[in-house]
């Protein structure tokens, strides 16, 4: 018996027990759902993620292979609650088996939301959302960096609404992915090269909106210190119904939506536009009453001196007078004139866009070595002066003036 | 933003600035007529040269790309549309 029992038992080498073992395993579980707690976690240079699945009793290895890594929404952390989905596998060389985790997921928002918590207030006791810390922003930025999805609808949004409030700016887009693992670290480095590039007046920094999952990059602690260390103001603009993200706390300005923040960083042009109508109608009023006050004194002189001083004086005086009197006029009538006609042709152009709109119309141009001659007093007898019709250039010689 | 940005001249801003401070001083009108007639002529060209700015049609947009030696590179795009 002893004997029989000894030669119907087989002797496995460590190979074969531990093939068997892997074939069993990996077929009893190909699809399985695990839920745990991180600890141990750890990317080795492969770019591969390595951590241990554990609860009060027991634990069990992990592995997110390289290419599995991008599908991540999050970055994983020791000590969050996760379910984890994938097969059981066997590493034969160290003798372990281990989970191939095909998808992670934080369990519930509660998860993310406690970190979200967490890391709020710790940056909030060192003083990331200090008021102090926050840095104006341009009134009128000429560049304007942003770090978002080349293909997301955020750029487009930001694009449109720029081109219609104030075009004449540069946008310079840092291309980032927005979310998965590794969209934190590209939206770090994308703040640290706008900032070493230094040629932009402003940054955004954001996505549309979606799940807290999806926006999770921008809850993450080292977007947050690359927000609070950039020398360039940031707005922070972030997709969200209702909430905030780290990232809003801490930016320069929180626009609620990329849309929002491209509102907020350029002015509107049409408003300028008014503004600047407004000064041309102002500066042209006061200089009328400039003229009319200098009419007045004169008039003033006229009939104060033809009261009191004898004849000859009155005459040298008001012969005088007229003198001004006649020099203000032509002021009036000629320089004043061409210049009110000026501000006309500028408010017909701010309504009519085109430039070239003037001399379309029948009105001349006039340059002199290339320079706009917007008066005759800048002109001098014998000039040779380039005129600006609307179907070509004539050289002319200035006769009198 | 960088210094050198800020020394610019004939930025959008430093015209529209110069533009307010004229009509700030035509409003005060106590400077000598021929001044004030300086003046205007000089806001009339500031407004003229920031109404140019506003009604740019294009916007630019630039995609910013990091090369291998770690210099950086502005390269032009097409805005969508």
């Amino acid at each position: 018996m002893k004997q029989n029992s000894r030669t119907e038992t087989h002797v496995y080498s460590v190979t074969e027990i531990t093939r068997r073992i892997r074939g069993t395993l990996e077929r009893e579980f190909p699809e399985v759902w695990v839920q745990g707690e991180i600890s141990n976690f750890k990317q080795h240079t492969s770019g591969h993620i390595y951590f241990t699945v554990k609860d009060e009793g027991a634990q069990l290895s992990a592995v997110i292979w390289r290419s599995r890594t991008d599908a991540l929404l999050f970055t994983p952390q020791n000590g969050m609650k996760i379910i984890a989905q994938g097969r059981i596998t066997v590493y034969e060389v160290r003798g372990i088996y281990q989970l191939d985790v095909h998808e992670l997921h934080p369990i519930g928002i509660g998860e993310l939301q406690l970190a979200f918590e967490q890391l709020k207030e710790k940056l909030l006791k060192e003083g990331l959302f200090d008021p102090a810390h926050k840095k104006p922003l341009p009134e009128f930025p000429e560049r304007i960096g942003i770090v978002t999805s080349p293909t997301g609808a955020a750029i487009r949004d930001i694009i449109n609404i720029i081109s219609r409030r104030f075009p004449a700016v540069e946008l310079i887009l840092t291309p980032v992915r927005v979310q998965g693992y590794g969209a934190a670290a590209e939206i770090v480095q994308a703040i640290g090269d706008l900032n070493a590039y230094a040629e932009v007046d402003v940054i955004i920094v954001g996505r549309g909106g979606g799940s807290l999952e999806d926006l999770w990059a921008f809850n993450e602690e080292v977007v947050a210190r690359a927000i609070y260390e950039s020398a360039i103001p940031i707005i922070s603009a972030v997709g969200h119904e209702v909430d905030f993200s780290i990232s809003d706390f801490v930016a320069d300005l929180r626009a609620p939506t990329p849309s929002a923040a491209a509102e907020l960083v350029v002015r509107n042009r049409l408003e300028l536009l008014d503004i600047i109508r407004n000064f041309c109608y102002t500066m042209t009023q006061h200089l009328q009453n400039f003229i009319e006050s200098g009419r007045q004194r004169i008039q003033h002189l006229v009939e104060s001196y033809s009261f009191n001083q004898p004849r000859d004086l009155v005459r040298q005086y008001s012969q005088r007078v007229d003198e001004v009197h006649r020099r203000l006029g032509e002021l009036l009538t000629h320089r004043f004139e061409l210049l009110r006609r000026k501000v006309e042709g500028l408010q017909k152009r701010i309504e009519s866009v085109n430039p070239d709109q003037v001399v379309r119309r029948g009105y001349v141009i006039v340059y002199r070595d290339g320079e706009l001659i917007s008066s005759v007093k800048r002109l001098r007898l014998n000039d040779v002066v380039k005129m600006k019709f609307r179907d070509g250039v004539a050289k002319s010689r200035v006769e009198s003036g | 933003m960088s210094p050198s940005k800020k020394d610019k001249k004939n930025s959008f801003e430093s015209s529209l600035k110069r533009l307010e401070e004229i009509v700030e001083t035509l409003e005060r009108g106590d400077i000598p007529l021929e001044d004030a007639l300086t003046m205007y002529e000089e806001g009339i060209q500031l407004s003229k040269v920031c109404v140019e700015k506003l009604t740019q049609a294009e916007l630019k947009l630039k995609k910013f790309l990091r090369q291998v030696d770690g210099k950086f590179k502005l390269q032009n795009e097409k805005t969508p549309e």
